[in-house]
Parts: structure tokens; C-alpha cells; sequence
């Protein structure tokens, strides 16, 4: 369905995005995940026909979006960031504009309408000014006009963005269920959020492609070398973490335990696995066994930041001295533009 | 020009939905009635005067109530230009709703001549809802309504004009007071340029007069339709859309 090859687009100083390439195929649900500049919203831009890559190629439903932009704007569907409302007209006067220049008419417009009014939700405020609507609803109105003529791609940039929880997991419940119908790219810096969504990953980092996998595959790779919480207690008062953390070392898998927290009769450790072992079970015998209290035993769970130290970290750190020329710094966060 | 339609219409509807429409409606048919009653209060008392001396020269509601009328008119159109032209692009580049535009399946040209469009409409709107006055002067008396609508031509096309410029200038920014104090800035520079002209007659000068919209203007306000000045006009509104269309696409190259 979406094809990118060797996608780029550099500003006068910096690289946005540099050399992406990935497919999408029909009815996939993919997370664009990056930190704020990577370039996601660069590259949905460009997706969209917003504005043109400075070199590469991508086509969406087999249409190149420098050659045919407008078969291409036919079938995407489009939630910038900043959900583009016009906040002085009426929620179904904003559809039924948006509807008209997405080339639908008629009878076949007031059934989209109704529809999307339904689906997203927003029919309940159909005659507010969009002005006058909550942050939820203006990003629900957002989606409703991004699916209003049916697209076969649909590119959501943040999309749940500044919302409050309950309404976070409305829009996500939302999307998913949009999916079946749509292909659907959504950007975000959560990992969560890809998580429950999203069946496929692709993640840039400053405008360079670092993974392209199933979200399974992706936790399987961070969580390389299992890491994981526990929190010792003694009941009978004696409690010298020192001893906790010796015997936790003592255990055939263990590379590392490491104090993170101690209190009056107890404290918690993080503790490395190497590579490959699975040592929650030894774990937890070997505290019961030596009379102390497993008050907790959880996995650590790795943020976003660490999957990329782990995912870029590396790659930077085995590639940078070997390379006779270093990759040109895009250090600069890419100028996320207000075009 | 399904597409310049329906952008045309959204644009008139917004004009209409905030007060900037009924504002400039308000205050130019205040202006414009307050004029219209000076000179008619005028045109009234000299014909008292030549009745009373006893005089009949002869007198004409065109001459003299029409005509100056509607040069004012089109001079207090530079104050209005800029109004209702300055938020065209730059309340779109704010808001972002022109990543909306930009990525539907609509041509730029389509959005920015749709967008002029809706401009130019409310313009003459104001104009002709203003000119409402003329119908007394119709009930009491006997203009020529013929060179009337000329110099009514000649008040659009300049408007329509000036509307273009202000259009391109309005995509230049995301400030609506910038893009429309530019607009002002350029209407008035378009406007004195014609001055040159009654104390220099080089070539130079001829060429600035000649760039002047008041210039044009004499023609239409005379009552003479003139294809020369018409092209004129034509050709500005083309050179603005243009520049509008040039200025759009850099934005998407630069962006």
C-alpha cells in the first residue's frame, strides 16, 4: 500500500529525514515511533504531498506522490498534529467542507457525514463552533475529517497528543478499530501507545531509520538482556541489604544486582540477567530460601529512551570509528516546520 | 471550478461568521450614506441658490453627486483592501488548516483563486449594498445610469485588483496585522504613483504613472469604457494570482 524508497528531505542546514525506506502493506496498523525531531512529522508530510522529498521516492496505493499528488490526496486521509479546524464554523459545516473537497457530493455526502459523526463519536456537538470545543473533541473532529471519504491510508501524526487519559484511550480505541478498514501510520513518542495499537513499528531517530519490526519482535530485541525489580523485606528487623545483594549475585544467570532503594526493613534491586536466561524463578527460591520476604518481583520495565540507547547506542558506537567519513551530524532537531 | 466554488464559499461563510464582514458592511455604508447626504445636501442647495438668483445653468446628478461619489469610493477601498485580504493565507498558516488544503485533492490554483474570489464578492457587495443610496437619486431624478455602471466596473476591477496583490501578500506571512499593513502599504504606493505625472513627463515617470491604479482609473470614472485600462486591471489580478501561485509552491519547497 505505501511504498517508501530512499526517502529524504534536507533544509538548508539540516536533514530531516535521511534515506528512510520501508513498506507498509494493505490493512497494517504501523507505529511511527521517534523522539520529538526525528522526522516523523517531516515524513508523513512528505507521504501526504504537504511538501516534496528532496530525494527518493515513496508512492502510496501505487501512485508516486511527486508525479500524481492528486490521486495520491484521493486516498490518504490526513490528522496533522494540530487537528486543521476551522474553529468559527459548525462541526458538520467543517465536514461537510471538508467532505466537498475531498470530492464527495450529495446524498453520498450526508452519509458520510452521518457516519463519521457516529464513528468518532462527535455527533453530540454537530451544531458547536469547533472553537467552542473541548481539546477531545477537536482531535475526534480531527479524525472524523480525515476518514470522511473512506481513504485507503490513513496518516495520523500524534494523534493523542495533549489528551487526558480517558480520552487517550478513547482516540486509541478509536484507531483500532479503524484499522480493519484502513491502513493505517500513526506517529508518536509513547511506547505504550504502540504497544496496544500498532502490529508493526518502524522508528527514526534523527531522520535515520533505526528498526523496522513487529512490535513483539521489538520487545523481544529491547528486552535482550531481562532486567528486572524486586523488592526484599525482613520481618524480623535484621535486614542488611548488603547481604541481599551478595546472595542475588550468587545466582547462576545473574550479571549484575544493583541497589536501588533502601528503606527501614527492606529495599529494592534491580537485577541484570545475561543474554538469554531467564532467572525470575532462581530469584525468587533463593530470597525464600534464605528466610527473607519477596515483596515484589517485576520485570523493569524499558522506557523509550532506553530502547534507543539500545537500538542507536549501539549501532553509533560499533560504526562511528571504523567509518573513514562520519555520517554528517544531524544533531539539530530536525525544524519540526509550521509550513 | 467545483473545487474554486466550494473554497469560495467557505471563505464567504468565515467573512461572515466572524465581524469582520459586518464591521467593514457597517462602517463603509456609514461613510459612504454620510458623503452621499453631504453632496446631495450640496447639489440641493445650489440648485435653490440658482433659482432664487434667478439663474439656470444647467446641472447634472451625474456630474456631480455620482461621480464624485464613487472616486471617493474607490479611495476609501485602500482602507478596505487590506482588511478584508490580509487573513486570506495568514489565518490559514496560523491555525494550520492549510495542511488541510494542501493535502486535499484540490490544485493550488483552484484555493487561491477561490480564495481572491471570496475577497473580491464581499468587496463588491459592500460597494453595491452601499449604492443603495443611488436609488434615491433614480426615484427623485434622472442620472444616466450607463456611464454609472462603468464607473461601478471601474471600482471592482480595481478592487479586484488590489485584492490580488493583498492576496500574495498574504501568503508571505502568518501575522495578519504584518500582511495587512503591507497591503496598505503597497494599495497607497499604487495609488501616489500617479502623482508623478503633473509635474515630470520622462519616460520613467510615465512608466510609474502608468503603474498606478488611479491612473486607470480616470477612464472608468468618466464613464468611457476602456479595453486599455480593463487590460490593465486584468493583467494586475493575473500578476498577483501568479505571484500567489509562485509564492504557495516555494512555501512547499521551503517548508
Amino acid at each position: 500500500m505505501i511504498t517508501v524508497q530512499d526517502l529524504t528531505k534536507r533544509y538548508a542546514r539540516t536533514t530531516a529525514v535521511d534515506h528512510i525506506s520501508f513498506s507498509v502493506s494493505k490493512g497494517d496498523i504501523v507505529g511511527f515511533l521517534g523522539p520529538n525531531g526525528a522526522g516523523k512529522t517531516t515524513t508523513m508530510r512528505m507521504l501526504t504531498c504537504f511538501f516534496p522529498p528532496t530525494a527518493g521516492t515513496a508512492t502510496v496505493a501505487g501512485f508516486n506522490v511527486f508525479e500524481q499528488p492528486l490521486e495520491v490526496k484521493k486516498r490518504i486521509g490526513y490528522l496533522p498534529e494540530a487537528p486543521p479546524l476551522y474553529l468559527e464554523m459548525e462541526t458538520i459545516e467543517y465536514l461537510r467542507f471538508v467532505g466537498r473537497l475531498k470530492g464527495l457530493a450529495g446524498a453520498d455526502l450526508e452519509k458520510r457525514i452521518a457516519y463519521v459523526l457516529d464513528r468518532c463519536a462527535v455527533a453530540d456537538v454537530k451544531t458547536k463552533l469547533l472553537g467552542k470545543l473541548s481539546k477531545g473533541y477537536r482531535q475526534r473532529v480531527g479524525l472524523a475529517q480525515a476518514i470522511i471519504h473512506n481513504p485507503d491510508v490513513l496518516i495520523l501524526d500524534e494523534p493523542t497528543a495533549g489528551l487526558d487519559p480517558k480520552q487517550i484511550n478513547e482516540t486509541r480505541d478509536l484507531i483500532r478499530s479503524l484499522a480493519g478498514d484502513h491502513t493505517v501510520i500513526l506517529s508518536t513518542h509513547i511506547l505504550p501507545e504502540v504497544e496496544q495499537i500498532c502490529e508493526k513499528v518502524i522508528i527514526i531517530s534523527k531522520g535515520k531509520l533505526v528498526a523496522t519490526d513487529s512490535v513483539h519482535n521489538l520487545q523481544a530485541r529491547a528486552r535482550g538482556a531481562e532486567s528486572v525489580l524486586i523488592e526484599v523485606g525482613a520481618r524480623g528487623g535484621e535486614f542488611a541489604a548488603g547481604n541481599v545483594q551478595t546472595r542475588l549475585q550468587k545466582i547462576a544467570g545473574v550479571s549484575r544486582a544493583t541497589l536501588r532503594e533502601e528503606f527501614q526493613n527492606g529495599a529494592v534491586f534491580e537485577v541484570e540477567a545475561s543474554k538469554g536466561q531467564l532467572v525470575r524463578g532462581d530469584l525468587a527460591r533463593a530470597i525464600v530460601e534464605a528466610g527473607w520476604d519477596l515483596n515484589e518481583l517485576r520485570p523493569a520495565a524499558m522506557s523509550l529512551e532506553e530502547i534507543f540507547l539500545q537500538l542507536t547506542g549501539a549501532d553509533a558506537s560499533k560504526k562511528a570509528e571504523p567509518s573513514p567519513e562520519p555520517a554528517e551530524s544531524t544533531d539539530a532537531p530536525a525544524p519540526e516546520a509550521n509550513a | 471550478m467545483k473545487n474554486i466554488w466550494i473554497i469560495c464559499r467557505r471563505e464567504l461563510s468565515s467573512y461572515f461568521s466572524s465581524p469582520i464582514a459586518w464591521l467593514l458592511l457597517t462602517m463603509y455604508s456609514v461613510i459612504f450614506g454620510w458623503i452621499f447626504w453631504n453632496f446631495l445636501a450640496e447639489f440641493i442647495k445650489q440648485g435653490i441658490d440658482m433659482e432664487m438668483m434667478g439663474q439656470s445653468s444647467p446641472m447634472n446628478l451625474n456630474e456631480q453627486i455620482i461621480r464624485p461619489l464613487l472616486g471617493t469610493s474607490s479611495f476609501l477601498g485602500l482602507f478596505m483592501i487590506p482588511l478584508i485580504s490580509m487573513r486570506l493565507f495568514a489565518e490559514e498558516k496560523r491555525n494550520g488548516t492549510i495542511e488541510l488544503l494542501a493535502t486535499s485533492p484540490v490544485r493550488d490554483i483552484e484555493i487561491i483563486i477561490g480564495k481572491w474570489f471570496s475577497a473580491t464578492l464581499l468587496y463588491c457587495w459592500i460597494i453595491l449594498f452601499a449604492s443603495i443610496n443611488f436609488l434615491f437619486l433614480f426615484r427623485y431624478g434622472h442620472p444616466d445610469w450607463k456611464p454609472m455602471l462603468i464607473t461601478l466596473l471601474g471600482v471592482f476591477l480595481q478592487g479586484a485588483a488590489l485584492l490580488a496583490i493583498g492576496t500574495f501578500i498574504s501568503t508571505l506571512t502568518k501575522n495578519q496585522i504584518i500582511a495587512g499593513a503591507l497591503t496598505f502599504g503597497a494599495c497607497l504606493l499604487l495609488w501616489v504613483f500617479s502623482w508623478v505625472s503633473s509635474y515630470d513627463s520622462s519616460s520613467w515617470a510615465q512608466v510609474f504613472s502608468y503603474m498606478s491604479v488611479i491612473t486607470h482609473f480616470d477612464t472608468f470614472d468618466r464613464g468611457v469604457l476602456s479595453s486599455k485600462d480593463a487590460i490593465y486591471y486584468l493583467s494586475v489580478i493575473f500578476l498577483g494570482l501568479f505571484f500567489t501561485a509562485r509564492s504557495m509552491e516555494s512555501l512547499r519547497w521551503r517548508s
